[in-house]
């Protein structure tokens, strides 16, 4: 019974995988999360939001290494990311501008608006492609490890060895710091309080001389910063293709879901409970088990509950899951 | 101009586009773009009436197209009897066993007394019937993966002739339509569509990985058809005899039969369609769902059950969707996943349905045409397009090349904008409803 | 007569094709209470919105304090110092007491902490409570903060509509005492009410209304004491 090396395997392969990733998920639900509760529908151009934004940074990423500029161990993107920030912000407001706001005039139903953010979907994603194309891009930079692997084995004499990737480590610190933020702005700031007080009572808000475009404005800027952000992270983490953030949106829309549409903090909740499970449940635990049980109990598969190419199906079933027993998500949401 | 004469000045406009299609490039592409175009009809038919009947938002059209395709295989392809025999019954055992280990839980859930046993209950049965079910299920697969893998490594389908999966597809839809309706619908629009994102995701994947049902990447070839082959016409004496009389090319002629043939059975099976959903819509089943959309508050307060009738609605049309997927397959005699992609196309289907006209069947069956001519005929029209724009630049400019590359994302853009701009400005479209 | 503070004078119109209000006039002077009341569908509740600014009026005009203010928005009209507490969905259930508050100030931009220290003063179960979050509080608290909401404009006049609603008799009393402690303040009051008897009782002017029309128009005591009103309206 080796407890040590169990819970370095452990850690190393699925906790802090999860806990990145969830991270990444958390922030691209907070953006759904915030369209939802303020402009009352679920974008599903988010994913490609997150696209451009991360394209975005990437062309800064490498005019600023075409300069000879870097940030020594850090990817020299995070000093490309407001750039991206500031793009994909000016993009969403004259989108908002030239289609969204017609249909807050005309006060249609929230799911015209679906409809025609899948259009907005579209021409993102094409945008995207023609702008970069359609190949895979690495645009990590700087330091890649802050522990090896084999640093770590030889240093502590185990079998396992524990690899911290600084894109791991920037994801959490990251996330942190926007989470934090976030909620600071929501909570403290005269902008913010009337943005829940719109989100709360859109009649009684007006009532108050708040400002609905105003709120409408800082909604997709702070959207923008969220969804570049957390699209950054992810490329930084795996690679950027254009492709994959539209297949994001299944896990960071059950994300938002199941911690409650419109409740920042749910999003959050939401992001890690499905980066956990998607991981938990497509690991092959064999190598932990291994270590933990004795040889006549050892398994002989895999023991891996879904292949990884069910991942996605993993936030399917929580979503249906969330939508059978508690469409209102953990932290009572919008339902109807 | 009245509205009847105003819609055939439409079909019409839509039938001349073929025909300069057919002479200006050749007519078996002429043919070829009018089959798919008949089967772009029919799941526009079937998207329409999740929207215009019931304003339902189905993001995950391809999952059910994909659903009717896996049926043509299911029912058309050849048994594999070597694969049957040795692990055909396990994959079924393990498969009975899943479905009984939910159908408990059900029950469970259902019988008991809400509290901690009922949960704790719950999720001992669903872990354990897992378990159980991998035990038997991933033996019995792994035995028929292995056998023959390059040529079949599947369990097959049942031999039966092919045009009995067209309905077989919409069945199979229907069954998938009625698990996500029974989760997602009673809720709000959104969360249906999110759902119905998902189940596209899952079908697509099911069908990539599980090798057993119908091979995975490995893609089922040469399903049977229910038309004559190519080669078969050109050495049939009597049509050699009846192409030399109208002086025609054997090859081309045959090509071009062939595709004719098809024609003719999509047509057959779209008309049936329009007349069926036609006399449903102005049954009094039609009425009261038009009832409902038009004022779901009342419609419920006078005793309407509104989500059984949305049910309802998702199901046909999901299964209608089915039947294209099907009829699909049927016309590539041949069976692969990945083709279906599961955003382009059912984007696509709701730019037809939306510039066609939603809410009207004749209205979606031409938006169905219309764009899917579009969308084939503007990649050569945007390559010549780009290369007339891009002709003043030097001949090795990388922003040339960029360009001309990115043509192909142009057809993508161009049908985002049509979307939008039909959405904003003529969000009846083409052939409102009455 | 000098005229009124706050006055909507024979206004006629509704919220769509068919008139609900057809030459009704609602006045109150300066710092006194003025009560709407009428069977229902009397269009009560309409003519205080209409004075409010929220439907076209079709014929008549609102003044206030001498200036004529029917053209304007009900936003406009809160600049002026309009306030106006809706009878549903009139606090922001998710955010705290406090910041109910600070969202009733929004539009002013100097220091709002000796209006709010006025709010507690006059309702101090909302000093204990004003971390918490408005939904989580009893119908008559909530009422309270819907109140104190409105007041933290420094209004000229409260519009009320039906503050007493859904809420026990206690608690009842207990509201119209604080209404008229805001009065005392200098702040008019116009009140929409179905609890026609209690509500004249502390009513300087009344106004019946049947059939969007003034019907009996007096000072609270009078209309309570004519037995025409009592015979109809008050139950004998």
């Amino acid at each position: 019974m080796d407890l040590v090396n169990a819970l370095v395997a452990f850690l190393n392969f699925v906790f802090i995988p999860a806990t990145a990733y969830g991270a990444q998920l958390a922030l691209g639900a907070l953006g759904v999360t915030l369209v939802f509760g303020i402009l009352r529908f679920s974008n599903f151009a988010h994913g490609d939001t997150m696209a451009f934004g991360t394209m975005v940074t990437i062309l800064a990423t490498w005019g600023l290494q075409a300069m000879g500029v870097s940030l020594g161990p850090l990817p020299t993107a995070l000093l490309a990311l407001p750039v991206g920030i500031a793009v994909t912000a000016a993009l969403l407001l004259a989108t908002d501008r030239a289609v969204y706001r017609f249909y807050r005039k005309v006060r249609a139903r929230p799911i015209i608006l679906v409809i025609v953010s899948m259009g907005v979907m579209f021409v993102m994603n094409a945008l995207v492609r023609f702008i970069i194309g359609v190949d895979e891009y690495q645009f990590t930079d700087g330091a890649r490890f802050v522990i090896n692997a084999r640093d770590f084995r030889e240093a502590t004499g185990l079998a396992e060895g524990l690899a911290l990737r600084t894109t791991q480590v920037i994801t959490l610190v990251t996330a942190t710091a926007a989470v934090a933020a976030l909620f600071w702005f929501l909570g403290k700031t005269r902008t913010g309080k009337s943005m829940r007080a719109y989100s709360d009572n859109e009649d009684l808000a007006l009532l108050s001389g708040i400002n609905p475009e105003r709120v409408v404005r800082v909604t997709w800027i702070i959207t923008a910063a969220l969804a570049t952000t957390a699209g950054v992270l992810y490329g930084l983490d795996k690679s950027f293709k254009a492709f994959t953030y539209f297949q994001l949106l299944l896990p960071i829309f059950a994300s938002a879901i199941v911690g409650g549409l419109g409740r920042p903090l749910g999003a959050i909740a939401g992001g890690f409970i499905i980066a956990f499970s998607e991981v938990t449940i497509t690991y092959a635990w064999k190598k932990v088990l291994v270590y933990l049980l004795p040889e006549s109990l050892e398994p002989d598969g895999l023991v891996q509950l879904l292949s990884t190419d069910y991942k996605f199906a993993v936030s399917f079933v929580i979503l249906v899951i969330v939508l059978l027993f508690k469409p209102t998500g953990l932290f009572k949401g919008a339902q109807t | 101009m009245n509205v009847p004469v105003r819609n055939l000045a439409l079909f019409g406009a839509m039938a001349v586009l073929f025909v300069i299609a057919g002479l200006v490039q050749s007519w078996n592409v002429a043919l070829t773009v009018l089959n798919m175009g008949l089967i772009s009809a029919v799941m526009a038919l079937g998207v329409n009436m999740q929207w215009g009947y019931a304003g339902l938002f189905n993001i995950g059209v391809m999952g059910f197209v994909a659903l009717g395709g896996l049926a043509a295989v299911l029912v058309s392809a050849p048994p594999v009897p070597e694969a049957w025999a040795a692990g055909g019954p396990r994959v079924i055992a393990g498969l009975a066993l899943g479905a009984a280990t939910i159908a408990a839980a059900i029950a469970w859930w259902k019988r008991m007394a809400p509290g901690r046993v009922r949960t704790v209950g719950l999720v001992v049965l669903l872990v354990g019937g897992f378990f159980l079910y991998r035990a038997v299920f991933d033996g019995g697969v792994q035995a028929v993966e292995a056998v023959n893998p390059a040529a079949t490594g599947y369990l097959g389908g049942l031999g039966l002739p092919v045009l009995l999966s067209w309905p077989v597809g919409g069945l199979l839809a229907a069954g998938g339509a009625w698990v996500i309706g029974k989760t997602a619908l009673g809720l709000r629009s959104d969360y249906l569509a999110i759902a119905t994102l998902g189940i596209a995701e899952i079908v697509i994947a099911l069908l990539k990985n599980e090798d057993w049902l119908a091979r995975g990447v490995k893609n089922v070839v040469g399903l049977p058809r229910p038309v004559p082959y190519e080669v078969d016409l050109q050495q049939s004496p009597e049509f050699l005899a009846r192409v030399a009389a109208l002086g025609l090319d054997p090859v081309t002629a045959s090509t071009v039969t062939v595709k004719l043939m098809y024609a003719g059975l999509f047509t057959v099976v779209l008309l049936g369609l329009i007349w069926l959903l036609q006399t449903a819509w102005n049954s009094p089943w039609g009425r009261m769902l038009r009832a409902i959309r038009d004022n779901e508050t009342a419609a419920a307060a006078m005793g309407k059950n509104v989500t059984a009738r949305h049910l309802q609605v998702f199901i046909l049309g999901s299964a209608i969707c089915g039947l294209a997927g099907a009829m699909m397959t049927t016309l590539d005699s041949q069976f692969v996943p990945t083709s279906y992609q599961p955003l382009r196309f059912t984007f696509l289907v709701w730019v037809m349905v939306i510039v066609g006209g939603s809410g009207n069947n004749w209205g979606a069956v031409l938006g169905g045409f219309l764009i899917w001519w579009l969308w084939v005929m503007v990649e050569p029209i945007g390559q010549a397009l780009m290369a007339a724009l891009t002709a003043g630049m030097a001949e090795d400019s990388a922003l040339r090349a960029h360009l001309i590359d990115s043509a192909a994302h142009m057809r993508l853009l161009t049908m985002g904008l049509v979307l939008l701009a039909v959405l904003r400005f003529s969000p009846r479209g083409l052939i409102p409803e009455r | 007569m000098a005229e009124p503070f706050l006055i909507g004078h024979e206004m006629t119109g509704g919220y769509g094709a068919a008139d609900i209000l057809h030459d009704c006039t609602i006045a109150v002077e300066k710092g006194q209470i003025a009560v709407i009341v009428g069977p229902n569908g009397a269009g009560k509740s309409t003519a205080m919105k209409a004075v409010f600014g929220m439907l076209h009026l079709r014929a008549g005009h609102v003044r206030l304090a001498g200036e004529d203010i029917t053209r304007l928005s009900p936003q406009d009209r809160v600049a002026r110092g309009m306030a106006f507490v809706p009878q549903n969905a009139n606090i922001f259930t998710s955010l705290s007491v406090e910041e109910n508050l600070e969202m009733g100030a929004f539009l002013r931009r100097d220091d709002i902490r000796p209006t709010m220290e006025q709010v507690y003063t006059l309702f101090p179960i909302l000093r204990d409570k004003r971390r918490q979050a408005a939904g989580e509080l009893s119908g008559g608290q909530r009422q309270q903060v819907a109140v104190g909401r409105a007041l933290m404009t420094e209004p000229s006049v409260l519009m009320l509509d039906e503050p007493t609603a859904g809420v026990s008799p206690i608690v009842m009393d207990e509201l119209f005492d604080r209404i008229i402690e805001v009065a005392r303040t200098g702040i008019s009051i116009l009140m929409v009410e179905q609890n026609a008897r209690q509500a004249l009782a502390i009513a300087d002017r009344g106004y019946v209304l049947v059939q969007g029309r003034n019907a009996f128009t007096g000072t609270g005591a009078e209309l309570l004491a004519d037995a025409e009103v009592r015979r109809t309206f008050l139950g004998g």
